[in-house]
């Protein structure tokens, strides 16, 4: 199922990738735009996309604070819902993390459980190292050409942790950006430093937890950049919230939202005009 | 020392209060991170290196016990005393007993991080004994009454306007006023003072970075020369070590060594790498007339026993201390203890019980960059979540943490009510967030509005969108 | 765990007469005469069967199982097998002075064994120094005839010395090291306690890597020297403000005269 021998093929081969989407449970409650431009996105890219019903969250919460019980149910339940796909993808390098790299550790002493976890955690991607690794150049070449959000000309990229160090995500969201007309990529100061979200890390110690991401928010200020794109909305929602509260007049967006040219309301924006509940993510799918 | 790790959220408070700590850490920093980096980069075989270090400590400590034995008897064969201790109490002990039987009323002492950790000062001012340490930056922190807040540097944290005043105030005795701000002065000034101790001590004690089981020789590795002054000037020399300290042999010792200095401070090695075995010999005209090593376990070979064995291979380089962000925001006293940074909060819980130090494997973001650059490829972030599954067992943390946890865990285990109950929610605040796009405070999400806006959803949630948009399409 | 494997089986295995129980030392020893009740007098035994229980894979291992292993060990001692090395290209001298100007020492070549005390002279004029020298007698430094502007002494270092000139075992040109041994000619105190410090290193003795020093070790020596020092530079500290101040402790300066003997 990996990668390298099916990169030439996938522009012409008929039977496209059947592809589920594991949302995450932060873009599900968060930031739907972010699930629909990944839709988008793995459209574009030719494959088939699934949304299997009764996602909830990939586990992480639990298996961080060591609760292996919960964490080990809500692992089985992925295992059932997205078996019997050719890739699960998640826009999201912690949660993709988690369900690649720890999802079998769960089994470790459950044989049966342990293999269709591993069988699985094979095929568990992050969004733009699918679209770049597994669907080729050939995709990528098809993704060309979004137009940026209004009024941003130059973005910086954070790179998340999971996203990073688990999985290795670094050059790839950087290569499909550079495709994105008119947007000018700069790199911030220490953009692989923890923004300090880390999941309730954020909440149990909050006082650490400012620090860390004022100085994000400082090196993201000092890139001069219009825009922070990054691959987690956990980040982001962390990001976007200091950058308010310090009152930094820069854009947040899930970095798929700007290569499917879905990018409008930036997190932590006021909703344009209609107060109406979806009316982002209704008016962008296409 | 007392560990005062249970109360880590105050002593973080504290530390992220002090804006002078947050220029040192700072400095620190980008110091040790630059050197670091450039160190790696000019050697190709660094990898290389890491994986072979790797193999090298796993195998000694698969057979750890029999290459004590072998460092004991060669040791024990070239003239030198091997001791044992199971924990820190006898530790003290020991090293008290050594230096009673030689008569000893000064003590030199070379930088030991186990020394430290058994609190050996303490025990041997309490016997009466004169304590200097000498490394400069231990030294330091002696004058002030304090705890190392980095393994590599332990008074990081000191401006050079406090180490001036804290020699004047503790000079004044000898008939040394006080010195310049300079580094120059007040380095020499250090040396000068110090130098008389090394010239007066009876036992100088040493840790040792490695012990060589082919040889039973035992190694230190410094910058200033400290150690080996320790090592060379008095009477009878003491060497205190872990029991995972060994290595097979100096070819091993070669592998890790240039690992060591380039993940430490850069340096593609330090100063001075002093290998020791046994005291003087006949004929020699300088050395001690004794040798000790005194071997501890103190939690040791628990670790080696269980979950936790591969955070034997650790070298107490520091370089996952200066790539931790939560480390460079609260600083090493915060730990409270005397390891610090991601490798301390491993060690913490495991030396001194998980019931004073519940907090260190907690207060971590999980953001991977310790394993990264760890010389020693330790999983550290592995460990830590080990720490967190004990701990969960042990029903450590707060009610709220707790409670919040459970609720999750308890709708993530159930797909309708999660999508019912989620619906609802997010809708409410999608709507009362709509006009500002983001909360400023929010009752129970203190944790998260007392440092930034709580940004708002969306407000339907997307598996409900998709559904209804499947429906129409 | 290990109710009667532990310390009995250890003493067993002892095939080396060095091998001796050093229990009975220490229980009988020190223990006794501090009559402290901190270190009874079985922590060997109780530190040695906890690790054994740690490491050995079935909870009582065979005797016959843990010979294997330790003739595994023995052997992978004796084999001293080399891993991985950094390339040490070209000249060893010129990469050697390269990595010792580095490290804040300085360098100087002398053609010939006579060359070295004008040499020396030149130094420490230089650096405004006294001529007052206190030498290693090894066969090395022995060879040197001193200019009569020298006052020379032969002996191990006293506080008041302020230059030695010392002859160094071996130099590594990985990262121009500088490696001492001490014996009744080369007292380690000569390396330390003068604020200037000059090797004297024959160019012969230039090796490419540290493993290198190991190997001529055990070939010309029947046991490790009691110490082995290996300098790279003068000494230093960071210890105030991270900022590098040289000659924290050991000395100041560190000049290397590679010589053609
Ligand atoms: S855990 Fe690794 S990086 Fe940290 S001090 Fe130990 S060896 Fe160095």
């Amino acid at each position: 199922m990996e990668q390298s021998g099916l990169m030439e093929d996938a522009s012409q081969v008929p039977a496209p990738r059947r592809v589920g989407l594991f949302v995450t449970c932060l873009v599900d409650l968060y930031r739907p735009s972010t699930g629909f431009a990944a839709v988008r996105l793995l459209e574009t890219a030719g494959c088939e996309v699934e949304v299997p019903p009764g996602q909830t969250c990939c586990g992480q919460p639990a298996f961080n604070n060591g609760d292996s019980a919960t964490a080990r149910a809500i692992a089985r339940s992925i295992v059932e819902r997205f078996e019997g796909f050719d890739h699960v993808v998640a826009p999201s390098g912690s949660c993709a993390g988690m369900l690649r790299r720890h999802l079998p550790e769960l089994f470790a002493d459950d044989a049966p459980w342990r293999e269709r976890a591993e069988r699985l955690a094979a095929r568990v991607h992050e969004l733009t190292s699918f679209l770049v690794d597994v669907c080729g150049s050939a995709a990528v070449e098809r993704l060309r050409g979004a137009a940026p959000p209004r009024g941003v000309r130059t973005a910086t990229y954070h790179d998340s942790c999971s996203g990073l160090r688990e999985l290795g995500v670094r050059e790839q969201p950087r290569h499909l950006l550079a495709a994105v007309d008119g947007l000018d990529l700069v790199e911030m100061r220490d953009a692989e430093v923890c923004c300090g979200f880390g999941g309730t890390f954020c909440v149990k110690y909050p006082g650490i937890s400012g620090r860390m991401v004022s100085e994000k928010v400082e090196n993201i200020a000092s890139a001069g950049a219009d825009a922070v794109l990054a691959g987690d909305v956990g980040c982001l929602l962390n990001i976007a919230g200091r950058l308010g509260r310090e009152g930094r007049p820069v854009r947040v967006f899930h970095v798929a939202e700007v290569l499917a040219g879905m990018a409008e309301r930036g997190i932590g924006e006021p909703a344009s005009g209609a107060a109406g509940t979806g009316a982002v993510a209704g008016s962008s799918r296409g | 020392m007392i560990p005062e790790s249970h109360r880590f959220p105050d002593r973080a408070g504290l530390a992220l209060a002090d804006e002078g700590l947050r220029l040192a850490l700072d400095r620190a920093r980008q110091g040790f991170i630059g050197n670091r980096r450039k160190a790696v980069d000019a050697l190709p075989e660094f990898q290389e290196l890491r994986e072979a270090a790797r193999r090298v400590k796993n195998h000694t400590l698969a057979n750890l016990d029999l290459y004590l034995e072998r460092f004991e008897s060669q040791a024990t064969a070239a003239g030198g005393q091997v001791h044992w201790a199971a924990d820190a109490a006898e530790a003290r002990a020991r090293i008290l007993a050594i230096c009673r039987e030689a008569g000893a009323r000064t003590v030199t002492k070379g930088k030991s991080m186990v020394g430290e950790e058994v609190g050996l000062n303490e025990a041997l001012e309490e016997a009466d004994l004169e304590v200097v340490e000498t490394d400069l930056g231990e030294y330091i922190i002696q004058l002030a009454g304090e705890t190392p807040s980095h393994i590599v540097a332990p008074a990081i944290h000191k401006t050079r306007e406090q180490i001036r005043d804290l020699f004047a105030e503790h000079h004044a005795p000898l008939g040394l006023g006080a010195p310049g701000l300079g580094n120059a002065e007040l380095v020499a000034r250090a040396r000068e003072v110090l130098r008389r101790e090394f010239l007066r001590a009876d036992v100088g004690i040493t840790g040792a970075n490695f012990l060589i089981a082919e040889s039973g020789s035992t190694v230190i590795v410094t910058n200033e020369g400290n150690g080996d002054l320790s090592n060379t000037l008095p009477r009878v020399h003491v060497v205190i070590a872990g029991i995972e300290k060994v290595l097979p042999g100096f070819e091993d010792l070669s592998t890790v060594l240039r690992l060591l200095a380039r993940s430490a401070t850069g340096q593609e090695m330090s100063v001075y790498t002093t290998v020791s075995t046994g005291p003087r010999r006949g004929e020699d005209l300088d050395g001690p007339e004794e040798f000790h090593v005194v071997l501890v376990d103190n939690g040791r070979s628990a670790m080696l026993g269980g979950e936790f064995r591969e955070m034997l291979r650790c070298i107490r380089c520091g370089a996952c201390l200066n790539h931790c962000p939560v480390y460079h925001a609260v600083g090493g006293h915060a730990y409270g203890w005397v390891y610090t940074g991601p490798m301390g909060s491993v060690l913490t819980p495991l030396i001194v019980g998980l019931d004073k130090a519940h907090h260190l494997p907690n207060a971590c973001t999980l953001n991977g960059r310790c394993e990264q650059v760890c010389p020693m490829s330790i999983p550290l972030p592995t460990m830590l979540r080990k720490l967190r599954t004990r701990g969960f067992e042990r029903g450590f943390g707060t009610r709220t943490s707790r409670m919040g946890l459970a609720a999750w865990g308890f709708l993530a285990r159930r797909p309708a009510v999660y999508g019912s109950a989620t619906r609802v929610a997010m809708g409410i605040l999608g709507w009362l967030g709509r006009r500002r796009g983001a909360f400023r405070r929010l009752p129970l999400a203190g944790g998260w509005t007392g440092v930034r806006d709580l940004p708002a959803p969306e407000g339907e949630t997307f598996q409900r969108a998709w559904r209804r948009r499947g429906a129409r399409r | 765990m290990l109710p009667d494997g532990g310390a009995t089986a250890a003493h067993s295995f002892a095939e080396r007469p060095a091998c001796r129980p050093v229990e009975g030392f220490l229980g009988e020893g020190m223990a006794m005469t501090t009559g402290s009740g901190g270190a009874p007098s079985g922590a060997r035994a109780r530190v040695l069967d906890a690790v054994r229980a740690a490491v050995r894979r079935e909870p009582a291992e065979a005797e016959a199982e843990a010979a294997a292993r330790r003739e595994e060990i023995e052997a992978r001692i004796a084999a001293h097998e080399v891993h991985v090395r950094p390339s040490v290209e070209g000249d060893l001298a010129m990469r050697f002075a390269e990595k010792v100007t580095l490290v804040s020492a300085s360098f100087a070549p002398v053609p010939g064994i006579d060359g070295v005390s004008r040499a020396v002279a030149n130094y420490l004029e230089e650096h405004g120094l006294e001529k007052e020298i206190v030498v290693t007698t090894d066969p090395l430094v022995e060879r040197v005839r001193w200019s009569n502007e020298f006052a020379v002494a032969r002996r191990a270092a006293e506080p008041e010395d302020r230059v030695s000139v010392t002859g160094a075992y071996a130099g590594i040109a990985e990262t121009g090291t500088v490696v001492f041994v001490s014996d009744r000619t080369t007292p380690t105190t000569l390396n330390f306690l003068p604020e200037t410090h000059v090797a004297v290193l024959a160019r012969d003795r230039l090796v490419a890597h540290l493993e290198d020093v190991w190997a001529r070790l055990r070939e010309e020596r029947a046991a490790p020297p009691r110490t082995v020092n290996f300098i790279t530079g003068p000494s230093r500290t960071g210890d105030i403000e991270l900022q590098l101040e040289l000659g924290a402790h050991g000395p100041r300066r560190l000049h290397v005269l590679l010589v053609d003997a």
